[in-house]
């Protein structure tokens, strides 16, 4: 006889029983032993079917392929660099992975970035030894310049995304700002001086409540008391069509 | 390239801080905790924003200084602990902490603050020592202002343990209602240079990218004790003169924000 212990967004312990039985499949952050499924961290349960997922509510940010981060550069290699992903284990953006142009041998790689940039890449490939290589070739994949960074916890970045980016677009429309966010957890944020800081306050606030529900209309409601008299100027918008396709990747299911 | 230096710089020249303060405006909330350890003799901890400080001060019978035979001591020591930032490591004290402790120990000794005279108890063999320690809980930015003022508040709740008056020892285990003979209180003010804009109370990010800086210590009156400057870019004069203005006005409202917390 099968049955799950525990219903759905339930905060649980590590070492929690969540079901009995072999009707119920593990999944992420859950293991199953004898005829049992514990949570493997502290975090929010989901039960989409017959499987069992937590969520975990902190922690390090584990490098996936296909994910969009925010790096720093590290050091110079022969041929490419080595990037900061923000985990303990750093990447490496290859020289023919840079730049859709052609880099010349011989030429100052540290004119295309220097050490201390920080940029946007994605991730290619990792390996099981946590080697993980990056891309920089895809649209929205650039140096960054201008604006400014913050870090937040890399497991609240789904909610700061919201439904089809639908909470990142409120906030951008609000603020008039030029948003990124990388599944790391680095934010580069790049608008006025008061639309950066009410973004950023805004993006903490989500990360501060990213268990309550109905966070989108708190936030649209937060946004509207304290936009005050921002201009929202499409300037630093970047162009509709160019980029704003590779915002679809991001957009994870709302949890 | 430092985190947000680049706009920090930019935002500075235009009178605008990250953080969407004034230049010039203290981090809230000011808060200071009293006597939060039973075994010192006065301490205090002390938030500026998210920096918190805690200082404790110990009193001991020593032999004064042949130099000085009819006079006490103070001593003042500080550590950057590892929990308070990834950035300190355990172990002897670094340049960071050294400078810190020595900039509040100058600031008070310098004041005369204590009035060494009193601490005398028999000319050339007994006087009391006073022994501060500066530990950082966190640090997020403005650690010398913090400090100096978490300094201050633990050197105004001390009071003298009880001393055997046959056999002399101390008992660290009672207090009498006696405090210490404070006659100044100096507090400090870092003012920060930004691309040539002045700044008081900077986050770590704000003082990372800082031109240069400038620790002014003051009493009530407005007589400066000690000054101290940092960072790599030089000062002029009107400069300092600019920056002493802003530090004097700024202890005042430091003062009050302290006597809020300890008459």
């Amino acid at each position: 006889m099968s049955q799950v212990l525990i219903n759905e967004r339930d905060i649980v312990i590590p070492g929690q029983v969540l079901a009995e039985g072999l009707d119920y499949l593990p999944g992420e952050n859950t293991y199953r032993k004898d005829d049992k499924i514990f949570a493997n961290v502290l975090g929010i349960t989901s039960l989409p079917g017959r499987v069992v997922k937590v969520t975990p509510l902190s922690g390090p940010y584990t490098p996936k392929v296909g994910d969009k981060i925010i790096g720093q550069v590290g050091d110079i290699l022969m041929s490419g660099w080595r990037i900061g992903t923000g985990t303990a284990y750093t990447a490496v953006l290859n020289v023919k992975d840079a730049s859709s142009r052609f880099i010349k041998s011989g030429e100052d790689l540290s004119r295309i970035l220097a050490i201390g940039d920080y940029a946007v890449v994605k991730i290619t490939k990792v390996t099981s030894q946590n080697l993980i290589d990056l891309t920089m070739r895809e649209p929205g994949l650039r140096r960054i310049n201008g604006g400014r960074i913050m870090k937040i916890n890399s497991h609240k970045v789904p909610r700061v995304i919201g439904k089809k980016a639908s909470m990142i677009n409120l906030i951008k429309d609000n603020t008039g700002c030029d948003i990124t966010v990388g599944q790391n957890g680095l934010v580069w944020l790049r608008g006025s001086a008061e639309g950066e800081i009410l973004a950023e306050k805004a993006i903490k606030l989500i990360e501060q409540k990213s268990h309550e529900e109905g966070l989108t209309d708190k936030m649209e409601k937060f946004l509207h008391e304290n936009k005050g008299n921002i201009v929202v100027d499409k300037k630093f918008r970047r162009e509709e069509g160019e980029e704003s396709q590779s915002e679809e990747s991001f957009s994870e299911e709302d949890q | 390239m430092i985190i947000n230096q680049e706009q920090i710089r930019e935002l500075a020249a235009q009178g605008k801080r990250l953080d969407g303060r004034e230049l010039q405006e203290y981090r809230s909330p000011i808060k200071v905790d009293l006597n939060i350890s039973w075994t010192a003799e006065g301490s205090s901890q002390v938030q500026i924003g998210e920096t918190v400080v805690m200082a404790g001060v110990k009193l001991s019978l020593e032999k004064p200084y042949n130099d000085t035979p009819d006079e006490g001591g103070i001593m003042i020591n500080s550590e950057l602990t590892p929990l308070s930032s990834s950035e300190y490591e355990s172990g002897p004290p670094g340049i960071k902490s050294i400078e810190l402790a020595r900039v509040i120990d100058r600031g008070i000794r310098e004041a005369k603050a204590i009035d060494m005279k009193k601490l005398c108890i028999t000319p050339g063999e007994k006087a009391w020592f006073v022994t501060v320690d500066i530990i950082t809980i966190n640090d997020a930015g403005n650690l010398f202002d913090t400090a100096g003022i978490a300094v201050l508040a633990a050197l105004k709740t001390a009071h003298y343990p009880v001393v055997n008056s046959e056999t002399g020892a101390i008992n660290y285990k009672e207090k009498t209602d006696q405090s210490l003979p404070l006659t100044k209180e100096p507090v400090s003010v870092t003012v920060y240079k930004v691309n040539g804009k002045f700044l008081v109370d900077p986050t770590i990010q704000e003082e990372k990218s800082a031109d240069a800086r400038l620790t002014i210590a003051s009493d009530k009156k407005g007589t400066i004790s000690a000054i101290q400057k940092g960072g790599d870019a030089p000062l002029s004069l009107e400069e300092t003169d600019a920056m002493i203005q802003i530090a004097l006005e700024k202890a005042t409202y430091l003062r009050k924000e302290l006597n809020k917390f300890v008459n």
